[in-house]
């Protein structure tokens, strides 16, 4: 770690109740390798009390701590300061979009995670019982090579935040939820098909890919929403999914 | 005649489990949290699910405890839980020979473990120490910190608990006559301040527990030891990896979705709120890690972090403080009624913490209902954002 500190200026969103929105500034001196949210934490600390934002396990494995860093999508817990700024310049932290503000930095995801429930997502799994790829056997660790597991979505709501379709129809399942459903397959349960193939799922997506762009979990939530839709092809051809 | 109100300060492991039990035995509660679940302490831990292992030569009680709440956590949140199982591993012959103390702790403890030879160990774990010397398996896990707590407050919530994240006690309301009845309150979403009445108050405040009882004049004989943690950015394991040895820094690699962390180290600290993180301890966990898993030094590190364990007593060096809870019911030791604090502890021990709590609660209010959290299972965390207040 680098041992010169920076000067840096956080410009934070800041909401109240039915209070106006507005940016507050905050200049503090910090460490280039310490993480975006260690300087919240910091300005909550020693400057300003009433300041509100989520976070619970600094190190990505829940998905509290996802913001807007410089207008882009990020999970402040594992974000560099020196990756978003240099010294003496302005960091602009947001609130997520496409989720009602509960204040300040902190917005409420329970539509995602009610839809993450109904599609059965199940979020912590054995490595025996998630294989890496669809079709793919049990994953063993290897001593080299990466795995993609859909267990590793942490809902931390980046990719409905960055989606362009959720942001302009809130009843589109988005990334997160529709890569969740690839979990199980579309032949477990005809429920699932009815939502992954109406009019809120997988055709509603325009193939921007800012969903993969920003997953912090390498979750790739565009590649299987493509993938769904083979799926979904297959199965009104076939009457199976593969 | 209506339900007592118990409030219960902090949302962490303790608090959410506490708020379960109460509410679940027909208490009326309210959670008041400074911030969002598990903000401190618990969120931060690397989510060990503990089969009583390591504590199981020095610390007795408190591996009974972890094996005991380690089967029933399985059976009531298998939702949150990888039951990856768990290595302890020796690398030298000091290793070899604490493994005589610990095999016959863990006989003493209940801890089922089978012995593993270098090859069998290493067929598991390719990326182990290929010089290891032998290996013992056992069954630990890990578990979703966020979501474990989730999945608490989710049922508690369905039972009735009111949940008041982002509000702060500023303030515990007394009678003039040593009793507190009650909280002064800072709702820092709305940006309202108020006051919440109750018949008992419990502080499940973890390391804070010292500050809030201050408040009452009351005394809590609790020393804050921060560690750190570095999360690398590869799942090199597919078990929880222990170093055979008595309980040190560096000693731990817990596999958590495509990371491992590698913990943890003890200091002390002055200010609770904002803890740094000390350098040369990221250092060692890259030194004592690879030890154990020689590829972490090719492994970028992905998060480095710190959790503040509230170790219970003054004055002892933190890794000699023994790792069980106590409950103080402030009555007793300061002339304080209608206040108890329930601290210390470890996150595997949540429920066991919770319902000592509840019972100490029950025996002052005079209320008498059976605990029954070990068989009750938990609902979807996720119900816990879909349920309202």
């Amino acid at each position: 770690m680098s041992t010169s500190k920076w000067d840096v200026t956080f410009l934070v969103y800041r909401k109240k109740g039915q209070g106006t929105p507005h940016y507050d500034e905050f200049t503090i001196k910090v460490n280039p390798d310490e993480y975006v949210l260690d300087a919240i934490e910091r300005i909550w600390a020693y400057q300003d009390r009433s300041l509100v934002f989520a976070h619970a396990c600094h190190h990505s494995t829940c998905g509290a701590c996802g913001m807007r860093v410089n207008g882009v999508e990020k999970l402040t817990c594992i974000t560099l300061i020196r990756d978003v700024t240099a010294d003496g310049g302005k960091v602009k932290v947001d609130p997520l979009r496409n989720f009602p503000i509960i204040s300040d930095l902190t917005v409420d995801m329970g539509v995602l995670y009610t839809r993450m429930d109904e599609v059965g997502h199940r979020p912590v799994l054995p490595l025996s019982e998630e294989p890496a790829e669809p079709g793919v056997k049990p994953v063993k660790i290897a001593a080299e090579g990466d795995i993609i597991r859909l267990a590793d979505c942490i809902e931390c709501g980046l990719c409905i935040s960055a989606c362009p379709i959720a942001n302009t129809t809130s009843g589109y399942l988005g990334p997160a939820v529709l890569a969740g459903a690839l979990q199980h397959g579309l032949d477990s349960d005809q429920h699932l098909f009815s939502l992954v193939e109406g009019e809120n799922g997988v055709w509603r997506c325009h193939s921007a890919f800012e969903c993969t762009e920003v997953c912090p979990s390498y979750v790739e939530p565009a590649g299987k929403i493509m993938e769904l839709r083979k799926q979904v092809i297959w199965k009104r051809i076939f009457g199976i999914a593969k | 005649m209506s339900k007592p109100h118990v409030i219960v300060i902090g949302a962490g492991f303790t608090g959410v489990a506490t708020a379960h039990d109460l509410a679940l035995r027909g208490f009326e509660v309210t959670v008041v949290e400074r911030g969002p679940i598990v903000n401190g302490t618990s969120g931060r831990t690397h989510g060990l699910l503990h089969c009583g292992g390591r504590y199981c030569v020095k610390d007795q009680e408190s591996a009974i405890e972890c094996i005991d709440e380690n089967w029933i956590l399985r059976k009531i949140v298998p939702q949150v839980i990888e039951p990856n199982g768990g290595m302890f591993v020796a690398l030298d012959d000091n290793d070899v020979e604490y493994g005589e103390s610990w095999t016959a702790g863990c006989d003493a403890c209940n801890i089922p473990y089978e012995r593993l030879t270098p090859k069998e160990a290493l067929e598991i774990e390719p990326n182990l120490n290929p010089d290891l010397l032998l290996a013992y398996s056992v069954p630990d896990g890990t578990f979703d910190p966020l979501r474990l707590a989730l999945a608490f407050a989710a049922t508690a919530k369905s039972n009735g608990a009111i949940f008041r994240l982002y509000t702060d006690v500023t303030e515990l309301l007394m009678d003039g006559q040593g009793t507190v009845t009650g909280v002064k309150i800072w709702d820092r979403s709305a940006d309202e301040r108020g006051e919440l009445f109750a018949d008992v108050v419990v502080s499940a405040t973890g390391a804070w527990s010292g500050q809030i009882a201050e408040m009452a004049g009351a005394y809590v004989p609790i020393q804050p030891t921060p560690g750190v943690m570095v999360a690398y950015d590869r799942r090199l394991v597919s078990n929880v990896i222990n170093r055979l040895c008595k309980p040190s820094d560096g000693d731990i690699v817990v596999p958590q979705r495509r990371m491992v962390v590698v913990g943890t180290t003890s200091y002390d600290v002055e200010d609770l709120d904002y803890v740094p993180v000390n350098e040369e301890h990221v250092q060692l966990m890259l030194e004592r890690g690879s030890e154990l898993l020689p590829t972490l030094r090719n492994t970028n590190s992905r998060g480095i972090f710190v959790a503040t364990r509230p170790l219970i007593g003054a004055g002892i060096p933190g890794r000699s403080v023994a790792r069980t809870f106590k409950c103080f019911d402030h009555k007793e030791n300061d002339g304080i009624d209608g206040f108890v604090t329930i601290t210390g502890g470890k996150a595997t021990t949540l429920r066991m913490m919770a319902e000592k709590t509840t019972d100490m609660v029950c025996q002052k209010l005079g209320v008498s209902v059976e605990c029954r959290t070990a068989e009750v299972p938990l609902l979807s965390y996720r119900q816990f954002y879909a349920l309202q207040n």
